[in-house]
């Protein structure tokens, strides 16, 4: 068998060389190299370029098993092939200098010298012939010993793939070593026979394969399968279709007018149409015999209308009878574009089966979702829990001291351009800016106002809007960017369905921080135990030794100092701004609220609560984030009817006494 | 009777006296009747600052008296603005869309008409189709109806829920303020109806009343604002004076003690809430018209902080304080923040009060909470040498007023 | 004899804690009652059962010759059907006058309509004059109560729950800080309501309980320990244990 290809090669090299020495006259002392004598058996349809006639042009340069054959079609498809007129030879060709272009031998890969413009005649393919070489191309790079050339042929066939690329697919499964590609090209080679095989028990049998699948390449090939279109048929459905389904007119699918504009009755008559027909038939103050005064009534419209018709003015409407006979007359089903309906059936159990596991790890994202959600109010909320819900302090300047802590984040990065550190830096401080500040706040406003919640609440809330306005003041009214490191810029992914960003998992490690460290300094610290006594009974509290004022201040400016590190995680995952504080603070008192004040885990209940409920929401209305955010106040107020003190409440006489 | 009750409070006939000399003297200083040295936009100003001592009126009988301090008035003063808005463009459009098809070659039908309005209304937001809440936007008295029956029924419903789950002091400030959030984000969706947040506009055109010039118009908004001040001042001066008063500040100072000797503290609040809610729906209904224009942003939550800051450096507990705060601090505002307040040159800083007003806005009323917890008003006592009691026991006040939490669940 | 109130089997637990186990109690119309006990015995949890501010997990509060079932309604309700209660500290609107006090508390209707558009009558001021003269406070009628004294103030608190004119008053500690004249002005103020309502009275003091010379409820641990009249439980053994230790 071999013997008999080198005899049958040799015999047609030595035409070829025959061929050539009548056709041109080349160089008499140079023996062409293989690949160029397959370029010259082929040369006429090569230099024809026609897509009708090039394939087996193409056939021979890729089943030449030369290594230069992905030369020249890489060549070719770029337009780089280049025939010299004197002798007839091709070369890759690029132009070096004016007019001057060096020539480089395929077989060699050696640059062999150079030629004037007007000796080179270019090889131009056509895009359809360029899309032939692609193909050929591609089946050759699928066997290219480099494995990157080899994903890169995998990744263009999964985007661009049609039925001629199956085979060398199938062929090049066996071979493959790298296991990874392997696993990538028998997945393809699954996807395009879903889509391209011939044979319909092999396609039935890899959608079965299929099913089930969460990727996105396996829905977009599943789906064209499934696609329907609504048509009428006037005598009834014909035999050689794929139905989908019937439908009747009148319902959502297939609106009345809609169907009837699908049968050959005559056109419906609208009433702008009507509108438009009688004012093009104005004659002498009326239409139709009726008087233009009359017609803002839209009875009389159609009368004059019709009276129109009657004269043969205008088309006549159809009647409601008539649109009904139409229709009755007319079967108007869902047709598959697959003519197969083995294939559409098993693709519809297969999508379903694929929608259920969507569906699945659908919630599992949407619980993803919720928990960074509930990650980032209990962030916010945290600090409050500490002056709110431990001290019974209401800061309406809580939201502008993450708003602190977020700018302060964003000047270290000025300051230091390396993100990572930046990070690291802004933290702590951002902590000491926020304490000194909470400090501040409790010295020289809140502390005269203990016992007087209101009035607390107002005091805040003038230092609020004058810290926002401070804040506008020297920072401006855009947003400013705090980037997060590249380590954080990413996502994990786990399918095509469920990923969730660095960052916000970041966020959610960071919670469980606060949350540790809130219970060890409240259960576990002096300052903690001072604090809780201060709390319940101040006087008592004074007695025994301890400085009602200093531990208040210290546990505000603890509180404060929390409030400002959550502003530097929350700046990282959205924009800063002066208004970055007020987005939260509804919000975090309503986590506190809603979860039991003076209990760190009804806060963390409570975050929970709200984040999975906003997801929740969000979910059924995926458009509307407004709306999310609407009902879920709703449903809080509603809430708190049931448990007035939060999920977690203080019960007996002992709460608030 | 009534004769009566003004006798007893000389204040009320005080005011009254000044509100008129009041209206007397822009009247005559306006561009429509007089001398012209009132500008048009400074009566509608004058008129819109009357609104908002109306509102800040009702503030006033829910916190100043009964202690409730709701951060949602000025929702329902939104509420009333939106009802009257309605209409206002409504009839509007429909003046200006049949003007423009009687030019058409036939007669437009009714219902080319209204699809016409719908067009022009709700293009903006990529609608044609009117929605429900518009079903009586053809006619002003329903609509006049809806500017105290909306903000009523939505103070209604909210105080129902949480008085009678007996949320109070901060807790319930916070769920007022919730309450207020929530309308606001959900007025400012496209397909609430009332034009996301493009709102309504156009509202100081009257219809049909196209040849008389704004100068008059907005006199006439003046003395209905003026007017309706001057009754809501004499309804909150009645209804605080006798022993629902008493009862309000009883409820105030000691909750629990007035539910002992029977009363229905939270029927109490209902009540009062809500004819404070429609009070400032109509407040809104006179406001808005005078603005021109209103949408979402207006009743945000910050807009009824504000509300609650004017009450407080006015003086709250006293309704003449509420108007001096509210006239006070909205004309100052205006006066520094429309750029007619010279810059301060530092030197090294030039202070401009745009940008610097609100934060000293904020810090004034810090001091006012802590060192003048009286207000403005409480300069009157200087003059009158009205003293307060020697108070023993606890703290009293409005904020003694906001229970314990535990009282919540009970 | 039908009783005013009668208490039956009630029991209230805060967090594990049981102040209340399963106490009865009865009170006759005209009757006036002592209750004494150590500290924790459930006195103060007993009145806010009958005035509605607590609610017990089991048992039964009945009221009047209807017998009405007292759970379940709320404070404003209860002291509309007349149970009056006074707290151990003073508790008036301070920064209202003394005839602004004793006028709220004027058996007149509740609502808030007929609350808005009530005016005082001629009979009502007559009243609020009478009361007046029996606390002490005649002369005081147009001064805001927070100037008036400790003293004054718990009058002026009972002459409120006198105006309420209750079928059922209870009292919590009323000699509390007074000095021993104001005590036996209290004293006779309270016999003397007695004899026209039922009286319960929560003290500690012994010597204010033996003046009022009254029947007398021991309270220990939510429930009744002994009851008789105050030498009666004084001579009881465990009354002894109780109040002395073991």
């Amino acid at each position: 068998m071999k013997r008999a290809l080198i005899i049958a090669l040799a015999t047609l090299c030595l035409g070829t060389q025959l061929l050539a020495q009548d056709t041109a006259d080349p160089a008499p002392d140079t023996d062409l190299g293989p690949m160029q004598q397959v370029l010259q058996e082929n040369a006429e349809l090569i230099v024809e370029s026609s897509r009708r006639t090039i394939g087996p042009a193409i056939d021979a340069v890729a089943n030449s098993e030369l290594e230069a054959a992905s030369f020249v079609l890489e060549t070719w498809a770029a337009r780089e092939m280049y025939q010299r007129t004197s002798d007839g030879l091709f070369f890759a060709a690029e132009e070096t200098g004016d007019d001057i272009f060096t020539l480089t031998d395929f077989d060699s890969g050696d640059v062999v010298g150079e030629s004037p413009d007007d000796d080179l005649e270019q090889i131009k393919p056509n895009s359809g012939i360029r899309g032939l070489i692609g193909t050929a191309l591609v089946s050759f790079q699928l066997n290219d010993p480099d494995p990157e050339k080899r994903e890169d042929a995998i990744s263009s066939l999964e985007r661009r793939a049609n039925a001629d690329l199956l085979a060398p697919l199938r062929a090049s499964i066996e071979p493959e070593t790298d296991p990874a590609l392997r696993a990538r090209k028998i997945r393809t080679e699954r996807l395009l026979t879903i889509a391209y095989d011939p044979d319909e028990a092999a396609r039935i049998a890899a959608i079965e394969e299929m099913s089930g699948d969460l990727g996105v390449d396996v829905r977009a090939t599943l789906n064209p399968l499934v696609a329907t279109t609504i048509r009428a048929y006037p005598d009834g459905v014909p035999d050689d279709v794929n139905v989908a389904y019937t439908l009747r007119p009148g319902s959502d699918e297939l609106p009345r007018m809609d169907a009837y504009a699908m049968t050959d009755g005559p056109a419906i008559v609208s009433p702008d149409d009507i509108r438009a027909a009688l004012q093009a038939n104005i004659d002498g103050g009326s239409v139709g015999g009726i008087p233009v005064a009359q017609l803002s009534d839209p009875a009389r419209r159609e009368a004059a209308y019709a009276a129109l018709a009657e004269a043969g003015t205008v088309p006549p409407r159809p009647t409601e009878a008539d649109i009904d006979a139409a229709l009755d007359a007319t079967t108007f089903a869902a047709i598959y574009a697959e003519p197969s309906a083995a294939v559409t059936a098993a693709a519809e159990d297969a999508l379903s089966a694929i929608d259920t596991n969507v569906g699945f790890n659908q919630m599992l994202d949407l619980g993803l979702d919720a928990l960074s959600l509930a990650s980032i109010y209990f962030l916010a909320a945290i600090g409050l829990a500490i002056t709110f819900g431990v001290m019974g302090v209401i800061n309406m300047a809580h939201g502008e001291f993450i708003m602190m802590g977020a700018y302060t984040g964003y000047v270290v990065q000025q300051v230091i351009p390396n993100h990572t550190t930046s990070i690291i830096v802004a933290i702590p401080l951002a902590f000491a800016v926020t304490f000194a500040a909470g400090v501040a706040l409790e010295r020289l406003v809140i502390r005269w106002l203990y016992n007087r919640p209101l009035e607390t609440l107002l005091a805040t809330f003038g230092i609020s809007i004058a810290l926002q306005q401070l804040a506008k003041n020297i920072f401006g009214t855009q947003a400013r960017p705090l980037t997060s490191p590249d380590w954080l810029g990413g996502a994990v992914v786990l399918n095509d369905v469920v990923s969730i960003s660095t960052v916000r998992i970041a966020i959610f490690v960071l919670a469980l921080i606060f949350l540790g460290v809130f219970l060890f300094i409240m259960k576990r610290t002096r300052l903690g135990l001072e604090t809780r006594a201060v709390t319940q009974n101040p006087g008592m509290a004074g007695a025994m030794g301890i400085n009602p004022g200093r531990v208040n201040m210290l546990t505000f400016g603890l509180g404060s100092g929390i409030a400002g590190i959550a502003g530097v995680a929350i700046g990282l995952y959205a924009q800063v701004t002066s208004e970055i504080g007020q987005a939260y603070i509804v919000q975090s008192f309503m986590t506190v609220v809603v979860g039991g004040v003076g209990n760190i885990w009804g806060t963390l209940l409570g975050a929970g609560l709200i984040g999975t409920l906003h997801k929740g929401i969000e979910w059924f209305n995926p458009s509307n984030t407004l709306a999310a955010q609407t009902y879920m106040i709703i449903f809080i107020i509603i809430f708190i009817q049931f448990r007035p003190r939060g999920i977690i409440a203080l019960k007996g006489r002992a709460a608030g006494d | 009777m009534q004769r009566s009750f003004l006798m007893k409070n000389p204040s009320i006939m005080v005011f009254l006296a000044v509100l008129a000399l009041f209206t007397i003297v822009v009247t005559i200083g306006s561009e429509a009747f007089g001398a012209g040295f009132v500008s048009t936009s400074f009566v509608k100003t004058l008129g819109k600052t009357l609104c908002l001592a109306l509102v800040a009126v009702a503030m006033d009988l829910v916190w100043g008296y009964a202690g409730i301090l709701s951060l949602g008035h000025f929702a329902f003063f939104g509420l009333g603005g939106y009802m009257i808005g309605m209409w206002l463009m409504y009839e509007r459009t429909k003046e200006i869309v049949a003007a423009s098809m009687a030019e058409a070659p036939i007669p437009p039908t009714p219902q080319e008409i209204v699809d016409g309005i719908g067009t022009q209304i709700f293009g903006v937001v990529g609608s044609a189709e009117f929605p429900v809440i518009w079903a009586f936007a053809d006619s002003l008295f329903l609509q006049l109806v809806l500017v105290v029956a909306v903000p009523g029924l939505l103070a209604l419903i909210f105080g129902w829920l949480a008085f009678r789950s007996r949320v109070t002091g901060v807790y319930l400030s916070i769920l007022t303020q919730a309450m207020t959030l929530a309308l606001s984000l959900y007025l400012f969706q496209n397909d609430s109806g009332l034009r996301g947040n493009n709102g309504l506009s156009g509202l100081q055109n009257l219809p049909g009343l196209d040849d008389i010039s704004q100068d008059f118009v907005s006199m006439w908004f003046f003395w209905g604002s003026a007017l309706a001040l001057a009754l809501g001042y004499v309804f909150a001066a009645w209804i605080v004076s006798g022993k629902f008063g008493s009862v309000l500040r009883g409820i105030r100072d000691n909750e629990a003690r007035v539910r002992f000797l029977g009363y229905s503290v939270e029927g109490y609040k209902l009540f009062l809430f809500t004819v404070t809610a429609m009070i400032a729906g109509v407040a809104g209904a006179l406001y808005y018209p005078q603005a021109g224009i209103i949408n979402p942003a207006e009743i945000a939550p910050i807009a009824s902080i504000y509300l609650a800051v004017w009450v407080a450096i006015g003086g709250r507990g006293r309704l003449y304080g509420a108007v001096i705060g509210a006239v006070f601090v909205s004309l100052v505002s205006t006066f520094f923040t429309g750029g007619q307040a010279p810059d301060i040159d530092l030197g090294f800083y030039r202070i401009q009060w745009v940008d610097w007003w609100t934060i000293l806005l904020g810090l004034s009323f810090v001091l006012v909470t802590l060192f003048a917890p009286q207000g403005m008003g409480g300069l009157f006592d200087l003059i009158t040498g009205r003293r307060h009691p020697e108070r023993h026991g606890a703290d009293l006040g409005p904020d003694k007023g906001s229970l314990q939490e535990e009282e919540a669940e009970r | 004899m039908s009783q005013l109130l009668e208490v039956n089997g009630i029991s209230v637990t805060f967090d594990g804690f049981r102040a209340i186990n399963n106490l009865s109690f009865n009170i006759g119309p005209a009757e006036l009652r002592a209750i004494i006990g150590p500290n924790g015995a459930g006195k103060t949890t007993f009145m806010d059962i009958v005035t509605g501010k607590t609610k017990p997990d089991e048992g039964k509060v009945l009221w009047g010759d209807m017998s009405r079932n007292l759970v379940g309604m709320n404070e404003a309700r209860i002291a509309q059907e007349g149970i009056g209660r006074k707290f151990q500290k003073p508790t008036v609107f301070e920064d209202q006058s003394v005839e602004e006090n004793l006028l709220m508390a004027l058996r007149n209707a509740r609502g808030a309509f007929s609350v808005l558009f009530w005016r005082p009558t001629d009979a009502d001021m007559t009243r609020v004059r009478e009361l007046a003269a029996e606390i002490g406070l005649a002369n005081e009628l147009s001064r805001k109560s927070g100037e008036l004294s400790h003293g004054q103030k718990q009058w002026l608190e009972i002459g409120m729950l006198l105006a309420q004119e209750p079928k059922l008053l209870l009292v919590d500690e009323p000699a509390a800080g007074m000095t021993p004249e104001e005590r036996e002005h209290t004293t006779d103020i309270l016999v003397e309501a007695a004899k026209t309502r039922a009286v319960v009275v929560v003290e500690h003091d012994m010597e204010f309980v033996r003046r009022l010379n009254c029947k007398v409820t021991v309270l220990h641990e939510g429930s009744v320990l002994a009851e008789g009249s105050l030498d009666h439980v004084t001579a009881n053994q465990q009354v002894i244990d109780v109040y002395l230790g073991r």
